[in-house]
């Protein structure tokens, strides 16, 4: 309690209630995960298994995900089809520091050379995988490889004025084009099969408990401080001019915004969180493929946001927990029905639910 | 040039369909049988009393039988003998049992040693010809045995047959056989050639043939006769001359000869890239009305009544898992049931689309984002349906008959039936769709909704009638669109998923809300890409062409063509 | 590919940024010659229709200028050309001596020092009536300066005074999307205000006031002139003769007529144009 309302003396929230549950929920959670699995024995009830503790971690990074898509989206009223397109990339440049890592221990046993570049008979490492042996080089490259493009694609995108359902669709085509390429061998991105048996992280075994948490707390942490970075975003002047931005673009111009130019800087920012969020999930599940520009993924965060509520923030944490939440149980006891129920999920929520579950819970409050 | 002459046998890359290829040929000597055996002899030599010959020929048929019989026990080398006597006896059917044999389908019953030209039609079961008189002779499954022929034999036998053909009455089978004799000379075929070119009338047989003899004069002894021959065969498309040119240019001993042959390869190496873009223009265009097919129901429900529509490649899916309901219904009749599936995917597709507008659509109108989400999470469920009731796994249709088989225009180009085919019927979809808009009430309704939903509601038009009708238009059409994408891709799940953004784009880059403009982008990117994919391989060429279209609608948000005009002035 | 592309987009971050580069503050608007606004031999058409056609205007520094014509007689397409919504085919317009308006974006003409309130009420929906005012606040408009912004105390007594003056101090927290159609008018005023143009395009400022209001409009304008100049398009005649020094009359996209509203009404053509045959 007293940490979250230091934050909301640090925080413009304005109606704070919400982001304040969430800080608290999120302290609470990373202080027992680390102690239910670490400290609770293993017959326990109460002890949480180092399969549950990735797969909260996992979940934490799809939430960052969520926040990033909702700032741009709920806020912003750009809605981005192609938002993995950034997470993937975060996660492909700590994907390449992980391959790095592997060194000798791989199957072809190439000090220098992934294992893929080894059957692919490459004799050098191609220029762009230099510097990824470094952690901080790395660490830069999941901010910068998501942002650069973001900010290369946002300034061409909104200089001239694509908007709407337009630029649903390119944001579309770009992921697609980016899964296209980096199905590619020739890519040097390992294909089809991606990025995958990575041993180590700082020198840290990948496989054990320890790390585990420490990979959890990390994410939590990125959690709580993107969270925080966006609230304040939204809580600030920039963040009631995006709002206008998205309300009445034309008029935001008219009073003497240069629309494209806070649109681009949200836009690049959003891309830089989902990027972190990427390269967060990847150490977690152990892999790394073109499949995660799959158009598909992005729409599916797009409905965790509807589902938990839009241009809220918290509402889009709820919705990425609730929806793999279901999906994690619902893949595992029946594997048919996922599709249908997410495909379901987003007809309801469009139609009977537009604005998610803190939009319900809202108006039951305002009636009661 | 008629059609059958047009259906070339056995392209080397075409082997696998050498079953086919087999039936046509067959078929096709049993047409020219039906025009008459007698006179497909004897006009060999135009003198001949008619009279005479025919009598001849009877007593030449009695004793083709036998020879036949023999063919059965005998070693190669008797068989070859065997088949120069036949081929001395000139009875009329000669050339239909040599064909046969030359295709492995002369068979001899073990029972009675009479020999049939059999064709496999099932399980071990083969239906039998008389080679004596091309009539149908019953079935048989067993008991026959398969009278092999080898390299040398098969040798002249082609040759054989050719020295019928080429006198045959039919044009189309003499330039055929020209054609064959020619790729592959020797002093026989030439001397065959030579004997024919005085009497040949058609234009197209003589230039054929007389190529051929410029070809056996590259090989003469003065430089003046090869000269000659290389003017002659300036500008030829033929494999064989372009080869035989290029040896000449390296190594002829007389420098002017070496230059014009040079000269003459280089003429031949130019207009074998005309060709060759003609053909990379042709792959476009398919690939382009592919492209043109699948949009142009977006076009619809996107352009018209801005709707958009991300399960529109799922009822692309509809109709091509409709296309193969329907051969499962009439597994007999492949070429009725494609042609039936048509109205079929258009009426299920347009049912499924009705239904959507209705259940779905109608209460997002005015709020385009949530319709894209809502209609991508049908998607999903039509996508999982498809997987629950087929299978997950990739459906065959078969491909009818009349759409297998290449138009050859010449050595250089040649035109597959299935792309032809689909370009022309990517091009009456478009034209149809454009009387209905034009020309009917309903397009009249649906372009006064479009232009101004309050008035044309006052001027007593049902709008809700016409958005549900509309957007079933827009979904028969992708129904309709699915039927031709059955015949070029596989069924499955997947396969709507894969055309939503290629349609999508092709929509937005022709400029939301005009017909013309998908058409011209849709073919327009197609061939975009297959002219990029020489270069940089299929995919890259395709991520060339998404990147080229995002930034061009950067450039032009709203397309190519876009609507002018005061209310697209609005933001 | 891609990385070559994003190797790329690096060498370029050097040039995008400098289109970033903000605040750079616009050649000063120069008023030597007493003209604020130069339109000339503007011409707009649509598909044909030419809205506007040849038109010539020029406004003084300070003047409070009413325009009238018919409906289609180029009114708001011309308000679009001064603030950059719409691209002239042909003409100039400038802004003072130095300030080519046809070179430059909305937000820059607006950052230049011309305020626009249209025909339709448009303000921010979702916003409050305060944060209305404060997001149409006078200063500098860039993204950083923005996400840093902090409201000083004579920012936040600028505000009060305003809202005091468009009669709302005390829905200053009230969703603007849930004032009446007169509030809303009020309240763009009020956000015209706190852009501190040197130019106010007014559109339609009296439709859906009642009586009193518009009274009390028509003294804000007239109150405004001298310090700011006014350009009012309105079709309430009574509204227009209550403020009005000089008329200019649109027809069929140029100008028909100008003058004191006097000599404007009795013009022959103008009578024609309004009354028909």
């Amino acid at each position: 309690m007293a940490a979250s309302s230091l934050l909301s003396r640090l925080l413009p929230m304005r109606d704070d209630r919400g982001s304040s549950a969430f800080f608290v929920v999120l302290l609470a959670v990373a202080v027992a995960v680390p102690i239910l699995h670490l400290a609770v024995p293993e017959g326990s009830a109460l002890h949480l298994s180092t399969y549950t503790v990735t797969l909260l971690g996992k979940y934490l990074s799809y939430a960052l995900l969520a926040v990033a898509l909702d700032l741009i989206w709920g806020y912003c009223g750009i809605l981005s089809l192609g938002h993995t397109a950034f997470f993937a990339l975060g996660g492909y440049a700590m994907g390449m520091y992980l391959m790095r890592q592997i060194g000798s221990r791989g199957v072809y046993g190439d000090p220098v050379l992934p294992d893929f570049m080894v059957f692919l008979d490459w004799k050098a490492l191609p220029w762009f995988w230099h510097g990824f042996d470094m952690f901080w080089f790395a660490m830069l490259m999941v901010v910068l490889a998501p942002g650069v493009l973001a900010y290369v694609f946002g300034w061409f995108a909104f200089r001239s004025r694509v908007t709407g359902v337009y630029l649903s669709i390119i944001t579309q085509a770009l992921t697609y084009a980016l899964l296209l390429a980096f199905f590619r061998n020739e890519m040097g991105f390992g294909g089809n099969n991606g990025l995958t048996d990575f041993k180590d992280l700082l020198g840290y075994d990948l496989q054990s408990s320890n790390t585990r948490v420490a990979l959890f707390l990390c994410t939590a942490i990125a959690l709580g401080l993107g969270y925080a970075a966006s609230r304040y975003i939204v809580g600030s002047r920039f963040g009631r001019v995006i709002e206008a931005v998205r309300d009445a673009e034309a008029r935001t111009r008219f009073i003497g915004y240069k629309v494209e130019n806070y649109k681009l800087w949200l836009f690049t920012f959003s891309a830089a969180l989902a990027g972190i969020a990427g390269a967060l999930y990847v150490p977690q599940v152990g892999i790394i493929n073109p499949g995660e520009f799959a158009p598909i993924n992005s729409i599916e965060v797009v409905v965790w946001v509807a589902i938990g509520g839009r241009g809220t923030l918290y509402g889009a944490v709820v919705g990425a927990l609730l929806v793999n939440y279901a999906k994690t149980v619902l893949t595992g006891a029946l594997p048919e029905i996922w599709l249908y129920a997410l495909g379901a999920l987003f007809v309801v929520v469009t139609v009977f639910l537009p604005q998610g579950i803190v939009g319900l819970l809202r108006r039951k409050e305002a009636t009661a | 040039m008629t059609d059958h002459a047009t259906l070339v046998p056995t392209p080397p890359a075409a082997r696998g369909r050498a079953g086919a290829m087999r039936g046509v040929r067959i078929w096709l000597a049993a047409l020219l049988l039906g025009l008459g055996p007698a006179p497909a002899l004897m006009a060999q030599d135009d003198s001949a009393d008619a009279g005479q010959a025919a009598t001849a020929s009877q007593d030449a048929s009695a004793t083709l039988a036998p020879l036949l019989a023999e063919l059965g026990g005998a070693g190669y080398r008797e068989k070859q003998a065997l088949v120069a006597r036949m081929v001395a006896l000139g009875a009329p059917n000669t050339r239909l049992a040599l064909r046969a044999f030359l295709d492995g389908a002369l068979y001899q019953r073990a029972a009675d040693g009479k020999v049939f030209i059999a064709v496999e039609d099932g399980d071990d079961h083969y239906s039998l010809t008389d080679p004596l008189t091309g009539a149908a002779a019953g079935g048989a499954s067993g008991g026959l045995k398969r009278i092999r022929t080898n390299n040398a034999l098969r040798k002249a036998l082609r040759q054989a047959i050719a020295q019928f053909e080429l006198s045959d009455p039919d044009a189309a089978v003499r330039l055929a056989s020209a054609r064959e004799l020619v790729d592959d000379l020797d002093e026989d075929t030439v001397a065959l050639l030579r004997q024919r070119a005085p009497v040949e009338k058609d234009a197209e047989v003589l230039a054929e043939i007389e190529t051929g003899l410029a070809l056996a004069d590259l090989g003469s002894a003065d430089a003046e006769g090869r000269m000659a021959a290389i003017e002659h065969l300036r500008g030829s498309m033929k494999t064989a001359v372009y080869n035989r040119l290029n040896l000449i240019a390296e190594g002829d001993p007389d420098t002017a000869v070496r230059k014009a042959a040079a000269a003459a390869v280089r003429g031949i190496d130019g207009w074998r890239k005309v060709y060759g873009w003609i053909e990379t223009l042709f792959f476009g265009m398919s690939l382009g009305s592919v492209l043109v097919l699948a949009a142009i129901g977006l076009a619809i429900t996107f352009g018209v009544m801005g709707v958009i529509n991300m399960a529109h490649g799922e009822l692309m899916m509809i109709g091509a898992y409709t296309t193969y309901c329907m051969q499962l219904l009439m597994p007999e009749h492949i070429g009725l049931s494609m042609v039936l599936s048509i109205p079929a995917a258009f009426i299920v597709s347009g049912a499924f689309g009705v239904a959507i507008e209705r259940g779905i659509v109608r209460f997002l109108y005015g709020r385009p984002l949530e319709t894209l989400l809502a209609t991508f999470g049908l998607s999903l469920i039509l996508q999982q349906l498809v997987r629950s009731i087929f299978s997950p796994l990739n459906r065959s249709v078969s491909t009818p008959d009349f759409m297998s088989g290449t138009l050859q225009i010449n050595e250089a180009l040649s035109l597959t039936y299935n792309r032809l085919y689909i370009i022309v019927f990517a091009l009456i979809v478009f034209v149809l769709l454009q009387l209905i808009l034009k020309r009917t009430t309903l397009g009249l309704k649906v372009r006064a909704v479009s232009q101004n939903r309050a008035m044309a509601r006052a001027m007593g038009i049902r709008s809700e009638w016409v958005d549900a009708a509309t957007f079933g238009l827009g979904a028969g059409i992708a129904g309709v669109a699915g039927v031709a994408l059955s015949q070029l891709t596989n069924v499955g799940p997947n396969l709507g998923q894969s055309y939503i953004i290629d349609s999508f784009m092709v929509v937005v880059f022709g400029g939301v809300g005009n017909l013309w403009g998908t058409l011209i982008s849709g073919l327009s990117l197609g061939v975009i890409n297959k002219l990029l994919e020489p270069y940089s391989g299929a995919v890259l060429a395709k991520i060339l062409v998404l990147v080229f279209l995002i930034l061009f609608i950067q450039r032009r948000p709203r397309g190519l063509f876009p609507h002018k005009g005061r209310a697209a002035e609005g933001h | 590919m891609s990385v070559m592309s994003r190797a790329g987009a690096l060498f370029d971050r050097s040039r995008v940024f400098d289109f970033l580069i903000e605040g750079q503050p616009p050649p000063a608007l120069d008023l030597k010659h007493n003209v604020i606004l130069y339109l000339e031999g503007i011409t707009v058409s649509f598909d044909g229709f030419r809205a506007l056609n040849d038109l010539n205007l020029y406004i003084e520094a300070g003047e409070l200028r009413c325009i009238i014509g018919p409906n289609g007689a180029g009114k708001t397409t011309m308000m679009d050309v001064i603030t950059g919504k719409t691209r002239p085919d042909a003409g100039s317009a400038w802004f003072g001596q130095r300030l080519n308006l046809l070179n430059m974006s909305e937000p820059e003409i607006a950052q230049a020092g011309i305020g626009r309130k249209f025909q339709k009420p448009t303000v921010f929906q979702e916003h409050t009536v305060f944060e209305n005012l404060e997001l149409a606040m006078a200063g500098d408009k860039s993204v950083w300066k923005i996400l840093f912004a902090k409201l000083t105390p004579q920012q936040r007594d600028r505000i009060d005074e305003v809202l005091g003056i468009i009669g709302l101090p005390d829905l200053r927290e009230q969703r603007a999307g849930s004032l009446s159609h007169g509030q809303k008018q009020w309240l763009e005023i009020g956000m015209l205000l706190m852009q501190e143009p040197e130019l106010l395009l007014v559109d339609e400022p009296v439709a859906g006031m009642t009586p009193q209001e518009t009274e009390r409009t028509a003294e804000l304008l007239v109150s405004l002139a001298g310090r700011h100049s006014v350009v009012v398009v309105e079709h309430d005649m009574d509204f227009v003769r209550s403020i009005a020094r000089t008329v200019t009359v649109l027809h069929e996209g140029s100008v028909l007529a100008e003058g004191s509203m006097d000599s404007v009404q009795n013009d022959p053509r103008v009578v024609e144009v309004y009354l028909g045959e």
